[in-house]
């Protein structure tokens, strides 16, 4: 199994979230933002095949708010 | 611009590239002391890595020193004088300051917002891509079309009046150009505050539905006149002068790289990911805010002292082999998602889900509007000795 196709666990920190939405707008399967632009998570184990899109939507938080959980 | 004043290294630039010197420092030390623009030294960092460390870290590397108000030859403010001064500029606060002003604005800038001006950008542009063509060639890119349509976009969105637009975009230019005094862009960053002022005491009796109206109604308990005017006036002199130089400049990019302009034309599915990727190649904002060490800290092996002035060089990481393959290229086929152009960490910008927007409706409507677009002479005019890098003029013809 590839890196990219092993499953994932994600977790979100609302209040560190700054709203900046990069994690919507890299993968919207997997992330949302409420009324206040607080992320959302919809999906915190995505299936094995957004796995590359949920570790691209971790990189590309600004605010350090999602991380990987490693099991 | 006065002779004696020499360009910072992490702003000078030969058209669209970062100096060459700048790449090197990346290359070989990483970190370097210079002397900033406003006369005292800073550390210059330019890798990938160390920049996104730097800005991801608002503990040990704090915006609200400002060393600004005690640069050389500029007069002596009071404690009270700062504070009102930098009311409601978030780019002055750290967390948890910086937090509190932030949500307030968070939700206006979703993507789901986003989507709903959508619409309404779609007929911004389309009305100056008309008036363009009715007047016919030649035209100035800048005038006529990248400065108006984020102008008149943010405008509508905070609640600014569109017809105040000469007296602003003047003094917008005035605070960003590095040319002038000192005192000179803190007068105009002054009147900016006094104007929006105005704007907030109309908002207090009769708030509107815009960005200004939805503060004073849901925050107007929280906020001190002096915040609301300096949240007013950041968001407008950031919402109008990056998105313009980036509709220019990347314009005069995807030109002057037809091969990377066919490919768009051709697949014009590929605008979200050619909007990265200008936006890496590019790096129109040199550095962002100047951050001071809070505490001893070491960058790239260089030991850095408590209360010293560090610049993140934007263009020098966004063109880091660290993050993209022949970075100095642009490619419009990449990758280039992770770039630091909008920064990073809690002061990443704001808008720039509308500044994605922006670009993604305007770039293919001129290419589809002007499919014989070319450069028209004389040469554009590159700017330098400002905050924001870009083109002052740009001629064009189709």
């Amino acid at each position: 199994m590839s890196e990219e196709q092993k499953p994932v666990r994600i977790r979100a920190d609302r209040d560190v979230c700054i709203g900046a939405g990069m994690c919507v707008m890299t993968a919207e399967q997997i992330f949302d933002q409420d009324d206040d632009g607080v992320v959302v998570l919809l999906e915190p184990e995505p299936p094995a095949e957004h796995a590359d899109l949920a570790r691209r939507a971790v990189r590309a938080c600004p605010s350090g708010a999602l991380s990987l959980v490693e099991d | 611009m006065s002779e004696s004043m020499t360009l910072p290294l992490h702003m000078r630039r030969a058209e669209f590239d970062p100096a060459a010197e700048l790449a090197a420092v990346r290359d070989e030390e990483g970190v370097r002391k210079v002397r900033t623009v406003f006369g005292v030294d800073g550390w210059l960092i330019t890798r990938f890595a160390d920049v996104r460390a730097v800005l991801g870290d608002a503990e040990r590397f704090s915006n609200a020193h400002q060393m600004v108000f005690r640069i050389p030859g500029m007069p002596q403010r009071t404690d009270e004088e700062i504070a009102e001064l930098r009311a409601g500029n978030l780019l002055a606060f750290d967390p948890p300051e910086h937090t509190r002003l932030r949500r307030m604005l968070t939700p206006e800038f979703t993507v789901r917002r986003m989507r709903r001006l959508e619409p309404r950008i779609h007929d911004i542009v389309t009305e100056h891509l008309d008036a363009m063509e009715r007047t016919g060639p030649p035209a100035d890119l800048v005038t006529d079309f990248a400065l108006p349509i984020p102008s008149l976009v943010i405008c509508e969105l905070l609640g600014v009046p569109y017809d105040d637009r000469a007296d602003f975009q003047r003094r917008s230019g005035r605070m960003l150009d590095l040319s002038l005094p000192p005192q000179e862009r803190a007068a105009a960053s002054l009147e900016s505050r006094v104007y929006m002022g105005e704007l907030v005491a109309r908002a207090k009796t009769d708030p509107g539905d815009d960005l200004l109206g939805m503060l004073v109604r849901e925050h107007g308990e929280d906020l001190t006149p002096a915040e609301l005017a300096g949240i007013g006036s950041l968001l407008l002199l950031a919402g109008h002068e990056t998105t313009s130089n980036m509709l220019s400049l990347g314009t005069l990019a995807l030109l002057r790289n037809p091969e990377q302009l066919e490919l768009l034309r051709k697949e014009p599915e590929r605008i979200d990911a050619a909007v990265e990727e200008l936006l890496r190649w590019l790096s129109i904002v040199h550095s962002g805010m100047t951050k001071v060490t809070t505490t001893d800290v070491e960058v790239a092996g260089q030991h850095i002292p408590a209360g010293e002035i560090v610049i993140c060089a934007l263009p020098a990481a966004n063109r880091d082999p660290a993050l993209a393959a022949d970075p100095d290229r642009l490619d419009i086929g990449r990758d280039s998602l992770g770039h630091v152009a909008f920064g990073h960490g809690v002061h990443h910008c704001l808008g720039a889900p509308l500044a994605r927007m922006e670009m993604r409706v305007a770039f293919p409507a001129l290419l589809q509007r002007f499919p014989g677009l070319r450069e028209a002479g004389p040469e554009p005019a590159f700017r330098s000795f400002n905050v924001v890098y870009g083109l002052s003029s740009f001629k064009v013809a189709w």
